[in-house]
């Protein structure tokens, strides 16, 4: 699927710079395309080592049992065949924590370390198991209680008050969140029937 | 606000070090497995700065947009918002960077720069998480991940118009 959209995106965008005449800033974009994507990693380098390394301190010491005790109730329910007191359990608490807090570039090295977990209590098959595509769209679908960056932004551009679409942006993500489940879930249970 | 990450990383170590754990020696453990997560996505993530950056010098996007504005004014969605709302499942800085002018032509605190603020907080870039959670992993067959994906960035962009509405009266 991924090949599809790929692909669909280079050649596309290679006919429609033809036809538009655009031709000099696409060429522009294939040089500076690799200067700004090793810039990006550089910029997640420090933050995913930083974040991966404070995670290994918190699941050494048993905090994270403690996130991921507090999450049961709820994650318990999305994720039935996992153990609550499994690795991949506490990653993915650890991540929605982070997510909920709006801290989205440190949510990304937990949900990482969530899908290699999720890898190998799936046989390291290169399909994906129901978990992880639970989890993956929980992380497409934004959760986030207090949306800072976002804040911030509206801030800047001269906002009277840069909070007050917070309502509605927790009523859409959850309406967005809870449309991804519904279809991921359902998923899940047709190609589960399918099995059986 | 600006507080969270310290106080996550203090709260973290202090709860170490009462619990006798070894802090320091862990963490260059744990940074360094780190390393080893990026160099599995270095690759994804070039791959896709690549093709999202030609798609948005091609000027695909303007064309796109001018076809669906017809069509967003029909639904009561603002015309301002169609190229963020098109950019934002592949883009984070671009969408972020058509947020900001969209503030700065209709203003943060009117309909078009109100939608557009919820449909950012309430939307991902998709295709970017898809493809880095999965890719470091090596997973090829993502099944319903898509669809269901796809589904949620639809929610969003209708549903920020509509409580918009609803709550802004």
């Amino acid at each position: 699927m991924l090949n599809y959209i790929w692909s669909f995106l280079v050649t596309g965008s290679v006919v429609c710079a033809l036809l538009l005449g655009n031709t000099q800033s696409l060429s522009q974009a294939v040089i500076d395309s690799t200067a700004s994507a090793v810039e990006l990693l550089m910029t997640m380098a420090g933050v995913i080592c930083l974040w991966s390394g404070l995670m290994k301190i918190a699941e050494q010491s048993g905090l994270t049992d403690i996130f991921a005790r507090l999450f049961s109730p709820l994650l318990g329910r999305l994720f039935p065949r996992l153990d609550k007191k499994g690795a991949a359990f506490k990653c993915i608490s650890m991540n929605i924590s982070a997510n909920l807090l709006g801290l989205g570039n440190t949510a990304t090295p937990f949900g990482l370390k969530a899908m290699q977990e999720l890898h190998r209590l799936n046989g390291e098959s290169d399909t994906a198991s129901d978990e992880m595509v639970i989890f993956v769209v929980m992380n497409t679908a934004s959760l986030q209680l207090v949306p800072t960056m976002l804040a911030t932004l509206r801030g800047s551009s001269g906002s009277a008050e840069p909070f007050d679409i917070i309502v509605p942006v927790w009523l859409s993500s959850a309406c967005a969140l809870a449309a991804a489940l519904l279809i991921a879930c359902c998923g899940n249970l047709i190609s589960r029937k399918r099995r059986l | 606000m600006e507080f969270v990450l310290p106080a996550f990383a203090g709260i973290i170590t202090t709860f170490a070090l009462i619990k006798r754990v070894p802090v320091f020696d862990i963490f260059i453990t744990g940074a360094r497995e780190g390393f080893a997560t990026l160099y599995k996505i270095a690759p994804t993530i070039l791959g896709l700065v690549f093709a999202v950056s030609l798609l948005r010098s091609s000027g695909a996007i303007e064309v796109i947009c001018r076809a669906a504005e017809p069509l967003a004014e029909l639904l009561g969605f603002p015309k301002e918002i169609v190229p963020m709302a098109l950019l934002r499942p592949v883009s984070g800085g671009g969408s972020t960077a058509l947020l900001m002018s969209v503030f700065e032509d209709c203003g943060p605190d009117s309909f078009a720069g109100r939608v557009a603020s919820v449909l950012a907080g309430s939307s991902e870039t998709t295709f970017y998480a898809i493809a880095m959670y999965y890719g470091c992993v090596g997973v090829k067959k993502v099944r319903h991940t898509l669809i269901a994906a796809i589904a949620a960035d639809l929610t969003a962009v209708i549903m920020s118009v509509v409580f918009v509405r609803l709550y802004f009266g």
